[in-house]
C-alpha cells in the first residue's frame, strides 16, 4: 500500500501515525509537506492530529487552505481513502470534505483520556474489522455539532462512523466525553472514502500503549 | 557605600530601581573605569540579579555531588546530560517560573514550560516528556482555585500544542504559598551522545545568528522582578510577564533539530531570562571570546525599540547561534521553510567584550569577565535553627476504631486526593511512547524505537523541610529515588529547583544551607548526582517567606520495558507485603495535619543505608520478575498507599494484621518502605531472599473483593473511596 501523511506546521501526531502505519500496514508512509502541491498516486492519505497553525483563528481553518489540500480534495473526490484524526478531522471539516462542525468540549477543558467507541457502520473500508474499541482522545474542540437536518442526513446515509459508548456498547450521556450530538466520535463523507475521527487509533496500536484496539482501523484498510 | 556620600552622576534611585545594591554599582564603575550608560546599567542589572547570577547560592551549590559514571554534562550548561546506553543520552532540567505564575498564572506557567523545553532542545535533544512540581496556598484561600486553574491551563496549553506529553508531576497545598505559588517545570529529552550541542561561542569572525520570534517589549526586567519580594502593589508588575506562543516554539524546535542534523551549528543558546543579554554574554563567556552585535538587525515586533529594550526584552521562542560561515544559506533556508526569523546580527570577536551598536552608534562596551567572573558572590550569614522536636506518639493517644473514616477524610483532602482532573487536561500520550501514565510513582516513557525507557519523578515535602531542613533535603532526593525504584528503574541522576524565601535573612539562608547538606548526603550515598538545576529565592510577600522547597526531579533507566512496575494491584489472590521497618512515626505526617490540624512532631529521619538496601532488594526482585506491582510508601503512610493501589487497579484487599498501635502502623510516615504485590507461589522465595538480605518483609493482606477491609475494624467500598478521592477537583 502506498500511503501518505500530510505534515502541517504544528502537526504533532504525524510521526505517531507513521509508526502505526509502518507497524500495521507494513510500509512506511511518505511524509508530505503542506506546501507541496500534489500527491500523485495514493492508497491512503492521513491528515494527522496536532495543533496546525497553533489552532489559532479556528482549529483546522488555516491548514485547510494550505497548498496540499487542493490535491487531498482531488484525491478524495477520485475515491482515494482519506483519514483525518483529531486535528485532521477538524481540517477535513474546514476543507468541506466532511459535514458538521467541531466546537469546544462541553466541559470547556482539554480532555486526554481513554474512551470507548462503537462502529456505527461496519461496511466501510475503514471499519470492516471494527468492534467496540478503547482508545485515547486528546482535544479541546471535539464536540461534534450539526443542525438537525444535517444530522438526519448523515444518519440516513449511514455516515456516522463511530459513537462514544460504555463498555457494553450502550450509547448514553455518561459515556459522552465532550458533548457531541448523538455521541458522534467520527463521520464519513457520503461515499465513505473519507473518515474523520476525534479518537487516536495510533495511540492504541501496540501492547505498550496498554491497549491495541486502534489497530483494527488500519487492518480494515488492508482487507 | 552609604546614601549620604553618593558621588556619582547616575541617579541613586535609578540604580536602586534596577535591583542593584549601591556597593554593586560601585563595583561596576570600578570594573568599567567609568559610570555605565543606561543600556549598560540594564545589562548589569539583568546579569547580576539573583536569578541569573546565583550570587547567594553559588557557594553552597558547589558542595553538591555532580559527577558519576553516567554523567556526561553536569550543571553549567542549558541542561544536564546522562548516558542511557547504546549511544543515547537523556537531557533534562527543572526550572522555576514562580513569580510570573503568581502574577499571571496561565502565561506564567505556559512560558515556564516553553523556557524549559528550549533549554533541552538547545542541547540537541528532542523533548520527550514534561513534568512539573506545583505548590499552591491554602485550598480555601480566595485566590487558590483561580491560580490552580490558570497554571494547569497554561501548562496544558503549551505542552499540548507543541506536542510533548506532560506525563506527571506533583501538587501540594499549604498556606505558606498563599502569596507565592511555585511553578517548577521539568523537561526530559533524548539525543545521541555524539550530537550534543553546547553554548561556547568559537571562531573569530563567525556569524552570530538570531532565530525564532521577533523581539517585542514583553518581559522587560522579568528576571529582575523574579529576584525581588512581592508586596501589596505586585499586581503592577504584571507587564513583566511574557506571553507564550507554543506554535512558534514547535516550529523553532523542528527547525533547530533539522539544522542540528547538518554540521552547521558551532554554539547555541536559548534566549530565556534576560533574553539577548544573558544569551550573548553566556556564549561569549563560555567560549572566552567577545561578541559584537548590531542591534538594528534584531527582528523587532514594535516600532522604535531602544537598545535598552532590545537587550532586556524576554520575548519568548528565540535562540542565538554561532554558525559555520559556509552554512549560512543552508541554515537560512531551513528557518525560512518553517516561517521563522533568521538574521545575522553580529559576529564573534577576540575583544572579550560585549560591544553593541545601533544606528551606527556604540551603545555599550563591557568586558565579559566583569559581567561574569567578577559578578558579586555572597556568603550570606546564616542561622541553623534546631529541628522541631520529635514526639513519640502512643496508641493511647488515638481511638483506633476511626481508622476507616480517617482514611476517607485523608483520601478526599486536597493534598492526597486524585489529581486526575489535572492530568486529564494535559496530553500525556502524544508521541505514543508513554508507558506509565500519570498517577503512578514515576512516569515511564519509552526511548523511541527501542525497548528501554526512562522513569521520571518529581518530589518534595516542604513541611518536612520546614521542620528539619537537613532531613527534608535528604527526603526530597530519596523520595524521587524510591519512586523511580518502584517503577522498576535504576535511578541515575537528578535536577533540582531550589525555592526559598529571602536569602538576606539568616534563618532562610540557614534553611538553604541545611537542605543542600541533606541533599548532598543523599545524592552521595545513593550515587545519584545533581546534573542541572535552578534557584528561585525571594519567594516572599510582605515579609513572609514560603516553606523551604527544594523540588527534585529524578530520572532513571529501565533497560527492558517488560520490567516496568506500576502501583495498580493486578490479581485477586495475590498477597500484599510491606518492605521496610515500621516505627510508627506520626510526626509532621499527613494524618496529623489533615485529621488533627497539627503541624508538629518532627520530620522522620532517613537512614540512607536502609534506603539503599531496600531499594536494591526491590530492583533485584523486579529483575527476577517476582513482583506484580510496587508502590513506595510516602505521604499519608501505609493505608493511603494501599488505598491508592486498590483504586488504581480496581481491586479490593482484605488486610489481616495484628498491631498494638494501629494508627501508627497505618498512618506513620517512616521512610525506606514499599508495598509489593506478590503471587502466592513466589511468597516464600521472596521472604527467604529478604531475610538473607537483611530486609524486613511483612504480609499485610490478600487482594480481592470490592472493598478495603481491615480485620476487627470493618470495611469500606472502593466505589465510596473513589467518590471521596475525586470529589474535590471534580467540584472545581
Amino acid at each position: 500500500m502506498k500511503t501518505h501523511v500530510i505534515v502541517f506546521p504544528g502537526s504533532n501526531c504525524d510521526r505517531d501515525v507513521a509508526v502505526a502505519i509502518q507497524n500495521i500496514i507494513g510500509s512506511s508512509p511518505e511524509m508530505v509537506w503542506h506546501k507541496d502541491s500534489t500527491i500523485k498516486q495514493s492508497d491512503l492519505i492521513v491528515v494527522p492530529g496536532g495543533f496546525s497553525y497553533g489552532d489559532y483563528l479556528r482549529c483546522g481553518a488555516m491548514a485547510s487552505t494550505s497548498p496540499i489540500m487542493k490535491s487531498v480534495i482531488e484525491n478524495a473526490n477520485k475515491g482515494v481513502p482519506v483519514m483525518g484524526i483529531c486535528n485532521g478531522f477538524q481540517i477535513l471539516i474546514e476543507s468541506g470534505l466532511l459535514q458538521g462542525a467541531l466546537i469546544r468540549n462541553s466541559s470547556l477543558s482539554f480532555i486526554c483520556r481513554d474512551i470507548i467507541i462503537k462502529p456505527t457502520n461496519t461496511k466501510t473500508i475503514f471499519t470492516n474489522k471494527s468492534k467496540i474499541s478503547k482508545m485515547p482522545i486528546a482535544h479541546n474542540e471535539g464536540n461534534y455539532f450539526a443542525d438537525s437536518n444535517q444530522i438526519k442526513e448523515i444518519e440516513d446515509n449511514d455516515q456516522i462512523a463511530f459513537q462514544y459508548c460504555d463498555e457494553n456498547g450502550h450509547i448514553n450521556a455518561h459515556s459522552n466525553p465532550n458533548g457531541s450530538i448523538n455521541n458522534i466520535a467520527g463521520v464519513f463523507n457520503k461515499s465513505k472514502n473519507v473518515l474523520g475521527m476525534m479518537p487516536h487509533p495510533e495511540r492504541a496500536a501496540e501492547s505498550i500503549h496498554g491497549c491495541d484496539d486502534g489497530r483494527n482501523i488500519f487492518e480494515s484498510l488492508l482487507s | 557605600m552609604t546614601s549620604s556620600n553618593w558621588q556619582f552622576d547616575t541617579e541613586k534611585s535609578l540604580v536602586e530601581s534596577h535591583g542593584l545594591k549601591l556597593e554593586e554599582f560601585e563595583k561596576i564603575v570600578e570594573g568599567l573605569g567609568r559610570e555605565p550608560n543606561l543600556t549598560e546599567l540594564g545589562i548589569f542589572s539583568a546579569m547580576w540579579n539573583e536569578h541569573c547570577s546565583y550570587k547567594s547560592s553559588k557557594y553552597w551549590l558547589k558542595k553538591l555531588p555532580t559527577s558519576g559514571e553516567r554523567v556526561i554534562q553536569g550543571p553549567g550548561e542549558n541542561a544536564g546530560v546522562i548516558d542511557i546506553d547504546d549511544g543515547d543520552v537523556a537531557v533534562f532540567k527543572m526550572e522555576s517560573h514562580n513569580h510570573p505564575s503568581f502574577l499571571e498564572p496561565y502565561q506564567g506557567a505556559a512560558t515556564g514550560v516553553g523556557g524549559i523545553l528550549r533549554d533541552v532542545f538547545t542541547m540537541g535533544a528532542r523533548p520527550v516528556a514534561n513534568m512539573n512540581a506545583l505548590r499552591f496556598g491554602d485550598p480555601n484561600h480566595p485566590k487558590t482555585k483561580h491560580l490552580v486553574s490558570g497554571v494547569v491551563g497554561g501548562i496544558g496549553g503549551y505542552g499540548n500544542c507543541i506536542g510533548i506529553p506532560t506525563v506527571g508531576g506533583e501538587v501540594n497545598f499549604h498556606p505558606s504559598y498563599n502569596g507565592n505559588i511555585l511553578v517548577n517545570a521539568m523537561t526530559v529529552g533524548i539525543a545521541k551522545k555524539d550530537k550534543i550541542f553546547y553554548s561556547a561561542a568559537a571562531g573569530i569572525g563567525n556569524p552570530v545568528v538570531y532565530v525564532g520570534s521577533k523581539t517585542g517589549r514583553d518581559g522587560i526586567h522579568g528576571a529582575t522582578m523574579a529576584s525581588a519580594e512581592f508586596d501589596d502593589d505586585s499586581e503592577e508588575k504584571k507587564p513583566t510577564v511574557q506571553v507564550g506562543d507554543p506554535f512558534t516554539e514547535k516550529l523553532l524546535l523542528e527547525a533547530c533539530l533539522e539544522l542540528m542534523k547538518e554540521d552547521a551549528i558551532i554554539a547555541i543558546q536559548d534566549m530565556g531570562a534576560a533574553g539577548l543579554t544573558s544569551s550573548s554574554i553566556e556564549m561569549a563567556s563560555k567560549g572566552n571570546v567577545g561578541i559584537d552585535i548590531n542591534l538594528s538587525k534584531v527582528p523587532m515586533r514594535a516600532a522604535n525599540m531602544t537598545a535598552y529594550e532590545l537587550m532586556l526584552s524576554e520575548s519568548q521562542e528565540r535562540m542565538l547561534m554561532v554558525i559555520q560561515p559556509k552554512k549560512e544559506e543552508l541554515a537560512r533556508s531551513i528557518f525560512k521553510k518553517w516561517d521563522l526569523e533568521f538574521e545575522i546580527i553580529g559576529e564573534v570577536t577576540d575583544t572579550k567584550k560585549l560591544i553593541l551598536h545601533m544606528d551606527g552608534e556604540e551603545q555599550a562596551s563591557i568586558p565579559i569577565n566583569i559581567l561574569v567572573e567578577d559578578a558579586p558572590e555572597y556568603q550570606r550569614d546564616y542561622i541553623v535553627n534546631d529541628p522541631s522536636p520529635l514526639i513519640n506518639f502512643e496508641s493511647k493517644d488515638f481511638e483506633d476504631k476511626d481508622i476507616l473514616s480517617d482514611l476517607l477524610k485523608m483520601m478526599s483532602h486536597p493534598n492526597l486526593c486524585s489529581r486526575k482532573w489535572i492530568w486529564e487536561q494535559y496530553d500525556h500520550m502524544v508521541m505514543a511512547d508513554t508507558v506509565v501514565r500519570p498517577g503512578s510513582d514515576a512516569a515511564v516513557v519509552r526511548v523511541h524505537g527501542t525497548n528501554k525507557g526512562i522513569a521520571i519523578s518529581t518530589d518534595c515535602s516542604p513541611t518536612y523541610c520546614r521542620h528539619n531542613p537537613y532531613e527534608g533535603g535528604k527526603h526530597a532526593v530519596v523520595e524521587t529515588w524510591r519512586n523511580i525504584v518502584a517503577s522498576g528503574a535504576e535511578p541515575i541522576a537528578i535536577t533540582d529547583c531550589m525555592n526559598f524565601g529571602n536569602p538576606e535573612k539568616p534563618e532562610i539562608m540557614g534553611q538553604f544551607v541545611e537542605c543542600i547538606r541533606g541533599m548532598g548526603d543523599a545524592c552521595s550515598k545513593l550515587n545519584y548526582p545533581v546534573i542541572s538545576g535552578n534557584v528561585s529565592l525571594y519567594n516572599e510577600t510582605n515579609g513572609e517567606g514560603i516553606y523551604p522547597t527544594p523540588a527534585i526531579g529524578g530520572v532513571g533507566l529501565i533497560r527492558d520495558l517488560s520490567n516496568t512496575m506500576t502501583i495498580s494491584l493486578k490479581n485477586e489472590g495475590n498477597v500484599l507485603c510491606l518492605i521496610g521497618e515500621n516505627n510508627n512515626h506520626l510526626g509532621n505526617s499527613h494524618y496529623l495535619s489533615i485529621i488533627q490540624n497539627r503541624e508538629d512532631g518532627g520530620t522522620p529521619s532517613i537512614n540512607l543505608d536502609d534506603e539503599l538496601k531496600n531499594g536494591k532488594f526491590i530492583l533485584d526482585c523486579v529483575a527476577k520478575k517476582l513482583l506484580k506491582s510496587v508502590h513506595d510508601v510516602g505521604e499519608g503512610g501505609v493505608l493511603v498507599a494501599i488505598a491508592e493501589m486498590c483504586i488504581s487497579g480496581m481491586q479490593g484487599i482484605k488486610i489481616d494484621i495484628t498491631k498494638d498501635f494501629l494508627h501508627g502502623f497505618f498512618f506513620g510516615e517512616d521512610q525506606a518502605r514499599y508495598l509489593v504485590e506478590i503471587s502466592k507461589n513466589k511468597l516464600e522465595q521472596i521472604e527467604v531472599d529478604a531475610s538473607k538480605s537483611g530486609v524486613k518483609i511483612e504480609r499485610i493482606g490478600e487482594i480481592g473483593g470490592t472493598s478495603i477491609s481491615i480485620n476487627s475494624i470493618g470495611e469500606i467500598e472502593l466505589s465510596s473511596l473513589i467518590d471521596h478521592h475525586t470529589k474535590w477537583f471534580n467540584e472545581f
